[in-house]
């Protein structure tokens, strides 16, 4: 049994259907992450969880007890909200202590957990402060320490780090990632960012108006998203119009349109005549002055019709002959490499038959 | 910054602040100051004040004297007034507190569109006339009103005499609430409008009940505003006469009413001073001593 389970849970606002018959296990001692575009109803899914709002349709249970009419005080789960909401009238150590409080345990202890929680999350000195002498990254520890400190069942956090800079997104994650390994509590954590899902979570559930999409592990729904939703919403992509010519064993030839005839993995279920779109990362895909014959690798030759250049890596628009453009990305961290290409520069693309994934939905 | 540039910037400051300085030093400085001087003076033949300086035989001599504070402070009943008064005061300040409280929560947790029709309910009576408004008190209260009928009338069932209300303390609390409630309820509403309701949120999830989010997180939350509406209401009610004047009969009179007398009745200017005096200080006192507590304990 599942600690969370939702059972094609539905809500409906008017004629809005927020969350559309969802249904998700999220196991004891996971990080899960909901995923999803703004208005994908992934924070009415998390509020319907903590108790703030109830399902028009469907269950939600917690460790086998139906949650339904059980109020936020009374269920064993806890949120970090977007805003933390952290008690501006009451020192770091009181904020910590209200769920101490609350739930009437003796003073003696209490004073004893906050002291350990402070230290858990690199705040110890700090119990005197007040929230508004805080930076941003110490007010996400405090109610993170705030949220753990009675060991909920079940820890919900609401795109946490959306406010802090990316240096110190970077820094969070890594401690929460840690933090989360170490109380052993269940993570469900809602965001919109989609390298932060791939960082932190261990399963991610992609969800889009209201659905869930694809249900995977990061490296999965990267690397093989189910659907042309995923393929673009995380990461990029180049989305290429695409029929199915030919079965060959492990492989299929696709037509794509305007370009010419690829190689790539055959999907199980694929007929001939299919069509969809061919998903490629831009960092399958190489970009060459001159390129060596390899039966594996699709190849075009192309134009140079733009690049963006983004630090550690830069991601060139190639234009082919016809019009269609396709992205593809270099490290700038290749050893011997010395050779920028220009917008004009005439170059080779090519990328290997298993690198793009033939979508039909 | 440049020289001239700081120049015009001290202008404008001059320009924006100087007008109600200027107000305040002219309608509310020299006043005090006035008032301060006629406390040490001699009271006029008639009325009024002596004159300050007098002409005698050794040259000029400056007329001022402690009298009217020993008089003060040697006769117990001024001091109990003031006791009283504050007593008053202390009363209405509380019940302001209870009835505003949950009205003001109210309004600020209605709708958006239909706080300000709310408030508006509040200020309505401040379109009339103080004077009338209390004066339809008397006429609630009187022995003639329903009111007062139905009321005699239901406790007569419990085999209880009727009671009379009009001139009464009761009738002067009554009085008093009733003219102070807005100044209480505008500035709790004021300050819980305010409140950022995630904050009930988080406390819900981490375990609070209703009464624990009121109690922990929305009351200590709106203390400064509880204090603001405290001396709205208990300075003017400390000092009043209007209400205890015309409902509270011979029982009912407060500090106010003894300092209407000194310079109405008994024509005793310098002494009428003395009673200001005090009163003010004792207001300024209690003030700052509440404003010192709040700041003590970090709640303004």
């Amino acid at each position: 049994m599942a600690l969370l389970e939702i059972r094609n849970v539905t809500r409906r606002f008017g004629d809005f259907v927020a969350v559309d018959s969802v249904s998700l296990d999220i196991e004891a001692g996971e990080f899960f992450c909901l995923l999803g575009p703004s208005g994908c109803g992934k924070t009415t899914l998390l509020r319907m969880v903590a108790g703030f709002d109830a399902p028009d349709g469907g269950t939600i249970r917690l460790d086998g007890r139906d949650m339904a009419g059980i109020p936020p005080e009374s269920r064993d789960v806890h949120t970090v909200f977007q805003s933390y909401a952290l008690f501006p009238h009451m020192s770091v150590a009181d904020n910590i202590a209200f769920p101490l409080k609350m739930s009437k345990v003796p003073d003696e202890q209490i004073a004893r957990r906050v002291e350990e929680a402070l230290e858990d999350v690199s705040l110890t000195g700090m119990s005197k402060r007040f929230p508004s002498e805080l930076s941003g990254g110490q007010r996400q520890r405090v109610a993170v320490a705030r949220a753990l400190i009675n060991r909920p069942k079940l820890l919900l956090l609401d795109e946490p780090l959306a406010a802090l800079d990316a240096k110190l997104k970077e820094k969070m994650q890594l401690e929460l990632i840690t933090l989360q390994k170490e109380v052993g509590i269940a993570f469900v954590y809602v965001t919109h960012d989609q390298q932060e899902a791939l960082a932190l979570a261990h399963r991610i559930a992609v969800m889009n108006k209201g659905r869930v999409e694809q249900l995977d592990e990061p490296s999965k729904i990267y690397g093989f998203p189910k659907n042309r939703f995923v393929a673009d919403f995380i990461g990029t992509c180049n989305i290429l119009e695409a029929e199915v010519l030919e079965l060959n064993g492990a492989r299929m030839r696709l037509s794509i349109a305007g370009l010419g005839e690829v190689e790539t993995s055959q999907i199980e279920g694929t007929k001939r005549g299919a069509k969809g779109v061919l998903a490629l990362r831009p960092e399958q895909v190489a970009i060459r002055p001159q390129l060596a014959v390899d039966p594996d690798e699709n190849r075009f030759v192309g134009k140079v019709f733009d690049f963006l250049y983004l630090g550690d890596v830069t991601v060139y628009v190639v234009e082919l002959p016809n019009g269609s453009r396709v992205e593809a990305m270099l490290p700038n961290s290749a050893p011997g490499r010395a050779k920028f290409f220009e917008p004009g520069d005439a170059v080779d693309i090519s990328w290997r038959y298993d690198a793009g994934r033939f979508l039909t939905e | 910054m440049s020289a001239s540039a700081a120049r015009v910037a001290r202008l404008h400051k001059w320009l924006i602040g100087g007008p109600p300085l200027a107000y305040l030093l002219l309608f509310f400085a020299i006043p005090t100051l006035i008032m301060v001087v006629a406390s040490f003076r001699y009271p006029g033949e008639f009325s009024g004040l002596a004159p300050l300086v007098e002409e005698s035989d050794t040259g000029r001599i400056l007329n001022l004297t402690v009298e009217n504070y020993q008089r003060f402070f040697s006769d117990f009943i001024y001091a109990e007034l003031f006791i009283k008064s504050f007593g008053y005061a202390l009363v209405t300040t509380v019940l302001c507190l209870l009835i505003a409280y949950p009205l003001a929560l109210l309004i600020a947790r209605s709708p958006k569109r239909n706080r300000d029709r709310l408030v508006l309910l509040v200020i309505l009576p401040f379109w009339s006339n103080f004077l009338i408004r209390v004066y339809a008190w008397m006429i609630i209260l009187g022995p003639q009103s329903v009111f007062v009928g139905g009321f005699n009338a239901f406790i007569g069932l419990f085999g209880l005499e009727p009671v009379r209300m009009l001139f009464t303390p009761f009738a002067v609390i009554v009085g008093l609430v009733y003219v102070h409630l807005p100044f209480m309820v505008l500035p709790l509403y004021a300050n819980l409008e305010k409140h950022d309701a995630g904050l009930l949120d988080a406390a819900q999830d981490l375990g609070a009940n209703a009464w624990q989010r009121f109690w922990r997180v929305t009351f200590p939350l709106s203390l400064p505003g509880v204090f603001a509406g405290a001396a709205l209401v208990f300075i003017p009610a400390f000092g009043i006469f209007a209400i205890p004047d015309l409902l509270g009969g011979t029982g009912g009179i407060m500090i106010g009413n003894v300092i209407k007398q000194q310079f109405l009745d008994s024509r005793d200017w310098p002494f009428g001073s003395v009673l200001s005096m005090v009163l003010t200080v004792a207001a300024v006192v209690l003030a700052g001593t509440a404003a010192l507590y709040a700041r003590r304990s970090r709640l303004a």
